[in-house]
């Protein structure tokens, strides 16, 4: 479970979180929604545990423990994960050499690969020339390997061409355990509650939401999360009345 | 005409163009005997580990050849392979008359007093040529070693690759663990001929306290091929080289690659100069250097003389614990339609890479390590397996102590 306390966080001298409050549950994937610049990135970057991001107060619980001001190592081996917008490139590490990284141990990085059709980019050094939709696929590749208990995709489905898009869209909800079909042993119903795994997803174009059921939106607006709801409901609200006047009705 | 002995000995004293001066006086030239060797693994333990640091197959197994010398005295030296020959140089200067077409052809024995004294205090080093249309591509492996303490090594190498044929060689210099004080002077010369491949991996493995002067020269004729790479890594006092190529023929494709390490009290100036004199040739610089405390002058230097020539140098310097780093690119152009090309960096490792790794479950040293490593790791394009595994291995090696 992650449990988010009045959380506030400063960038620089620049107060971007005000008061952030959010509870995931195990098993629950939500949508995180909201403005250009209303600090979706920062939370997600909060979270994760980069540095220059200070929380200034409140707290952050993972699976019961105060990770508040752990390292980001110490909280990828806890269990968290992230798929990012824009990662950095690394000259001469081969994109098959971070998939070993993010597995910890022996992986099949080929089949794993050919999973998320990025089997031509393995000798490529990491994001090194990757377009926009390749860095996205190979964000979700390392997260294949890594296999995080709770998940943060920062917009996912950013300058994926149309080819790949529903890849890209079957994939996370596989990450999440969301695309679930009774088996022999079990129904549906068991084992979407004995699902753990967790997420937390920007996205703007909502064009996720036809590829996983979330639980559960918000919209972060002004330094706080404002409003909880249907995530498609949310979605239908931005868009025809866009996010300030969202944020009024719900509130 | 002044004989080539006349020229060295008014240059005995003459300084080099760029790099610190060393007195050459304070060095002995008394060398010690060392009996010949038919079996390499019949050295020390200690020597066949230094040496195998430096690139060394001492079983020979996947190796074309061997040449090694131990201060001044040649000790093994044979090819395992039809067309591929491997002599000591003063066998050839002594025994064969071809020789004379290329000893002291290409480099001049008044460059300074380092070229001045490998002509006068010639101690021995190889010749290894492969003759035409004989494609070798088991690398062939070279030793110079330093075993005395403040000895002053001269050598002369002659390499020469003839119509058609491949030759890849892997050089190693390397001291001995005892030795913290030597000089080692190297003249070496390079003829790549008509659509020959030939590629060059010097690997350095010296004591803190060595001076290196290495003076090379190449050239390369039509359609030929030349890769040189060099790697050092280890605590050395003063390395100084700035070798030449020329590319003579049509289309001709010289490669130049450095992987650099300069450690505290460690001294590295070391760059490439390449001549584009024909039609179409192509000249390519590369560069990563580290500087773990350690001083780094990194030079580069193309040179287009005819049109439609293209060249490209990259310098890329990271600066991990202190030290100095300096970039000195150069590029000329000297009539219309070169395409010459330089980028150049110096810098640290970037935080948002280290943070990005940290996110997949390393430590910050282990992200650290991950990023030099791959710095460390370019694709040397050419290169025969066995060579490539060398490279990683001695950096893999290298790269732990620069931690």
């Amino acid at each position: 479970m992650l449990l988010i306390e009045d959380l506030q966080v400063k960038l620089g001298n620049k107060k971007i979180l005000k008061q952030v409050n959010l509870e995931i549950k195990p098993g629950e994937t939500h949508i995180l929604f909201g403005p250009n610049g209303s600090g979706k990135t920062s939370l997600l970057m909060t979270i994760m545990g980069y540095p220059q991001y200070k929380v200034t107060g409140g707290r952050i619980l993972f699976k019961g423990e105060d990770i508040t001001h752990m390292n980001i190592d110490e909280r990828a081996r806890l269990g968290i994960g992230m798929s990012y917008q824009r990662p950095p490139s690394i000259q001469g590490l081969k994109t098959r050499g971070m998939v070993q990284i993010c597995a910890n141990n022996g992986v099949d990085v080929d089949s794993l690969a050919k999973e998320i059709n990025f089997s031509d980019f393995l000798d490529r050094d990491i994001n090194v020339g990757f377009s926009g939709g390749e860095i996205k696929r190979s964000e979700l590749l390392q997260l294949m390997a890594q296999k995080p208990d709770f998940l943060l995709f920062d917009e996912p489905e950013s300058g994926v061409d149309v080819e790949n898009i529903a890849l890209i869209g079957k994939t996370i909800s596989r990450l999440l355990e969301r695309d679930i079909h009774a088996t022999q042993d079990k129904s549906k119903k068991q084992l979407t509650k004995e699902r753990a795994r967790m997420g937390l997803i920007i996205t703007h174009t909502g064009f996720i939401l036809d590829y996983l059921t979330a639980d559960k939106g918000q919209v972060l607006y002004n330094g706080a999360l404002a409003c909880m709801g249907n995530p498609i409901e949310i979605f239908k609200q931005i868009k025809e009345v866009g996010y300030g006047e969202c944020v009024r009705c719900v509130a | 005409m002044r004989s080539l002995d006349d020229m060295a000995h008014e240059a005995k004293d003459k300084k080099a163009a760029i790099g610190p001066d060393i007195d050459l006086d304070t060095y002995s030239l008394e060398s010690v005997t060392h009996a010949d060797l038919k079996n390499l693994n019949t050295m020390s333990k200690e020597d066949r580990e230094r040496m195998t640091l430096a690139g060394l197959d001492v079983s020979e197994k996947g190796r074309a050849g061997t040449y090694i010398q131990r201060d001044a005295t040649a000790v093994h030296s044979g090819s395992n392979i039809d067309g591929l020959e491997i002599i000591p140089i003063k066998k050839a200067l002594a025994e064969i008359g071809w020789i004379r077409d290329y000893y002291w052809k290409l480099a001049a024995v008044d460059t300074d007093k380092y070229t001045a004294r490998v002509r006068l205090d010639l101690q021995d080093g190889y010749v290894i040529r492969v003759l035409p249309g004989k494609k070798v591509t088991l690398p062939a492996q070279a030793c110079l070693y330093l075993e005395k303490e403040g000895f002053n090594q001269n050598v002369h190498n002659i390499i020469i690759a003839e119509e058609e044929s491949e030759l890849h060689i892997i050089s190693g210099c390397a001291s001995a663990a005892h030795v913290t004080r030597g000089l080692h002077a190297g003249v070496t010369e390079f003829y790549v001929k008509k659509n020959a491949k030939l590629s060059f991996t010097m690997i350095h493995h010296w004591g803190k306290d060595v001076v290196v002067r290495p003076r090379s020269v190449g050239i390369v004729e039509k359609g030929g091929l030349f890769l040189s790479n060099y790697i050092s890594m280890k605590p050395v006092k003063s390395v100084q080289m700035y070798p030449t190529i020329y590319l003579v023929g049509k289309g001709a494709v010289a490669r130049s690659y450095s992987l650099l390490v300069a450690s505290p009290g460690s001294e590295l100036d070391v760059g490439g100069r390449i001549y584009l004199q024909a039609k179409d040739t192509r000249a390519e610089i590369v560069s990563r250097t580290i500087t773990n405390g350690g001083n780094i002058i990194s030079r580069g230097d193309i040179i287009g003389e005819v049109p439609g020539v293209k060249g490209h140098l990259e310098c890329h310097g990271l600066i991990l614990n202190g030290g100095v780093m300096h970039a000195i690119p150069e590029l000329k152009g000297l009539v219309d339609g070169v395409e010459l090309s330089h980028e150049a960096a110096v810098g640290k490792i970037a935080q948002e890479e280290i943070l990005y790794l940290m996110s997949r479950g390393l430590t910050e040293e282990e992200a650290t390590a991950t990023i030099v490593r791959g710095f460390l790791s370019i694709d040397i394009p050419g290169l025969p397996a066995p060579l490539k595994a060398e490279i990683d291995r001695a950096v893999e090696l290298s790269q732990k102590e620069v931690m």
